[in-house]
């Protein structure tokens, strides 16, 4: 199966709405190589504004281009793009309902060797109680492409997260719809909700389920906020049960907005396969993962062991 | 003389108004406020090219309020000009009002929000690269507080505007010496702030910022600065015009009763009159 970086397709996508649009700018802060903004910054040097390593000033630079009607995509590595400019972003970016997209790289443990330092795992967890921002976790390149221009689209601000490793491609075209989940495939007995590289990891359980005769349906959940809650609900009541996979910290992310969403509206038993409040540490994405349990094996364990707790019920 | 007169009546206007809603409100900011009025009559009065029928009009100089909690200084002039009828000033602060504790954009004329310090500098960059941009002839004016350039935000900002060249940026540095804690000498000493900002390629002009013609001839210079931004280094007094707020740290934050409005209004009043009679 196809294996793309999302990061290329954010490249190209930008440069493509540059010839069509002379009011998107883009800025980065000194990680334009690794961004892919480097492609538009050299087609459209006047409108590409490298900040240096300042992520305070990236974001509120943004903000007030945005000010003047321009559409603003501002990038670096997710975990200097959300923690080191929160208060830009929230009280500037967001409270102004500012125009701008922020569309990080690098996020998620399978940044890799780097280390903890460089695994933005709690970026949604930052981002997801401020007002006014939409957040989208693409599962690969294609979706990463059509969030890129869905945000585009929408007015106001945006966090679009894409990871730093080449992704499996899901699904050639997949009928993004920002604010909207789909199931990928039907099942029977439980519902494997994911984000992220993780919709691969939850086909792939799938699988594995299979073989153990557990029938999964897979959901791909791209947009962490505002979270497709009817979707949701659906699952619920149909299930009684849902897995929710993630490259992310359990707390703040895809799992606290499904367990928001149902401990309101149809409680149900939701297990989570997401780092367990740790930070992560060096060594190869597929080391990694396996490690901190987001594998096709981990997603297909909670699943088990959540059909065996709630067959009595 | 005639435009000097009237920029300072209109400075007295202002500092009447900000008295008076601050009493009002029962909290707020005087003593800022009260610094920077001189710097926003100048703006709003004679500097910049706005027009309070149409705030969002695309070729006006653009203003914008880092040091937020100073916003009665900036509501005074606002609504001096009629972008809002002056009774709104009498809201300050109250649930569900036009003019809220920090400078907020349901306000007609403030198109960003402020309040955490140290961002406005990047946001006036922001505005004067669209500038550049779309090769339009309006001018950025960012007014900062002195205890705020110790964030780091600022200085992000100011190494970037003097990077990209942006001459049509015009910050103003209201040198009142006094934070919250205390005197800026003693919580952060700030000097010798002039070499800082030069050093980091910046035009710099310092003046009295309570002198009005000082002032008109400080931003008059900045128009012709090329290929840099400009600050203005407007030495102020913390609280100016009111004797008992004069350099007291203790107005940084706190309103003014309504017996203290009293005695302010007296010696506002006192000051009008002998300026009148020049």
């Amino acid at each position: 199966m196809e294996k793309l970086y999302a990061r290329d397709l954010y490249g190209q996508t930008l440069l493509e709405l540059g010839k069509k649009d002379p009011r998107v700018v883009v800025l980065d802060a000194d990680l334009s190589g690794s961004t892919r903004t480097a492609i538009f910054g050299k087609e459209f040097p006047e409108r590409f504004f490298n900040v240096g390593v300042a992520e305070q000033n990236l974001m509120a630079t943004a903000a007030g281009l945005s000010s003047c009607g321009k559409i603003v995509f501002a990038s670096t590595f997710a975990m200097f793009a959300t923690a080191r400019p929160l208060d830009q972003i929230r009280n500037t970016v967001c409270y102004n309902n500012c125009n701008v997209k922020i569309v990080a790289t690098h996020g998620g443990i399978t940044v890799g060797e780097d280390g903890a330092s460089h695994q933005a795992i709690e970026d949604v967890g930052f981002l997801r109680p401020i007002p006014n921002i939409r957040i989208i976790v693409p599962c690969d390149a294609w979706e990463a492409r059509a969030a890129v221009l869905a945000a585009y689209e929408t007015e106001g601000p945006f966090y679009i997260r894409l990871g730093r490793s080449k992704a499996r491609t899901v699904t050639q075209k997949p009928p993004f719809e920002l604010g909207k989940g789909q199931t990928i495939e039907d099942g029977r007995d439980v519902a494997l909700v994911a984000c992220g590289i993780m919709v691969n990891e939850a086909l792939q359980a799938r699988d594995v389920l299979k073989e153990q005769g557990i029938s999964a349906a897979v959901i791909n959940m791209p947009t962490i906020k505002p979270v497709d809650e009817d979707l949701i609900v659906r699952m619920a009541e149909r299930f009684g049960k849902i897995v929710v996979c993630e490259e992310h910290q359990v707390i703040g992310g895809l799992y606290s907005a499904v367990c928001e969403v149902l401990a309101r509206t149809r409680p149900v038993r939701v297990a989570a396969v997401a780092v367990d409040n740790k930070f992560g540490q060096s060594g190869n994405p597929e080391e990694l993962m396996k490690h901190y349990g987001l594998t096709p094996g981990g997603i297909a364990d909670k699943a088990v062991n959540l059909c065996r707790q709630t067959s009595g019920n | 003389m005639e435009k000097i007169r009237f920029l300072k009546n209109n400075a007295n206007q202002m500092r009447r108004l900000i008295v008076e809603m601050l009493a009002k409100a029962g909290s707020g900011h005087p003593g800022g406020s009260l610094s920077a009025t001189e710097i926003l009559a100048c703006l709003f009065f004679e500097v910049m090219r706005h027009d309070p029928k149409n705030p969002g009009w695309e070729d006006r100089d653009r203003f914008h309020l880092s040091k937020g909690h100073c916003c009665p200084a900036l509501y005074a002039a606002l609504a001096l000009n009629g972008y809002f009828p002056k009774e709104e000033l009498m809201h300050l602060r109250c649930l569900g009002a036009k003019l809220q504790g920090h400078p907020d954009r349901r306000t007609p004329g403030v198109s960003m929000a402020s309040g955490s310090l140290g961002k406005g500098l990047s946001v006036a960059l922001g505005m004067a690269l669209a500038g550049k941009m779309d090769k339009k002839d309006y001018r950025v004016y960012c007014v900062m507080g002195d205890g705020e350039i110790q964030e780091g935000n600022i200085w992000e900002a100011a190494m970037a505007a003097a990077h990209f060249k942006t001459d049509n940026l015009c910050g103003i540095l209201d040198y009142n010496r006094f934070q919250i804690d205390g005197r800026t000498e003693d919580i952060m000493n700030l000097e010798p702030v002039v070499n800082k900002w030069e050093s980091f390629g910046w035009h710099v002009i310092e003046c009295d910022g309570h002198n009005i013609e000082l002032l008109i001839e400080a931003f008059h210079q900045a128009k012709g600065i090329q290929q840099k931004p400009t600050l203005i280094v407007a030495h102020t007094v913390k609280g100016k015009g009111v004797s008992f707020m004069e350099h007291v740290v203790d107005f940084h934050g706190r309103a003014p009763t309504t017996k203290e409005q009293e005695i302010a209004f007296k010696e506002l009043e006192d000051i009008e009159r002998d300026e009148s009679q020049l």
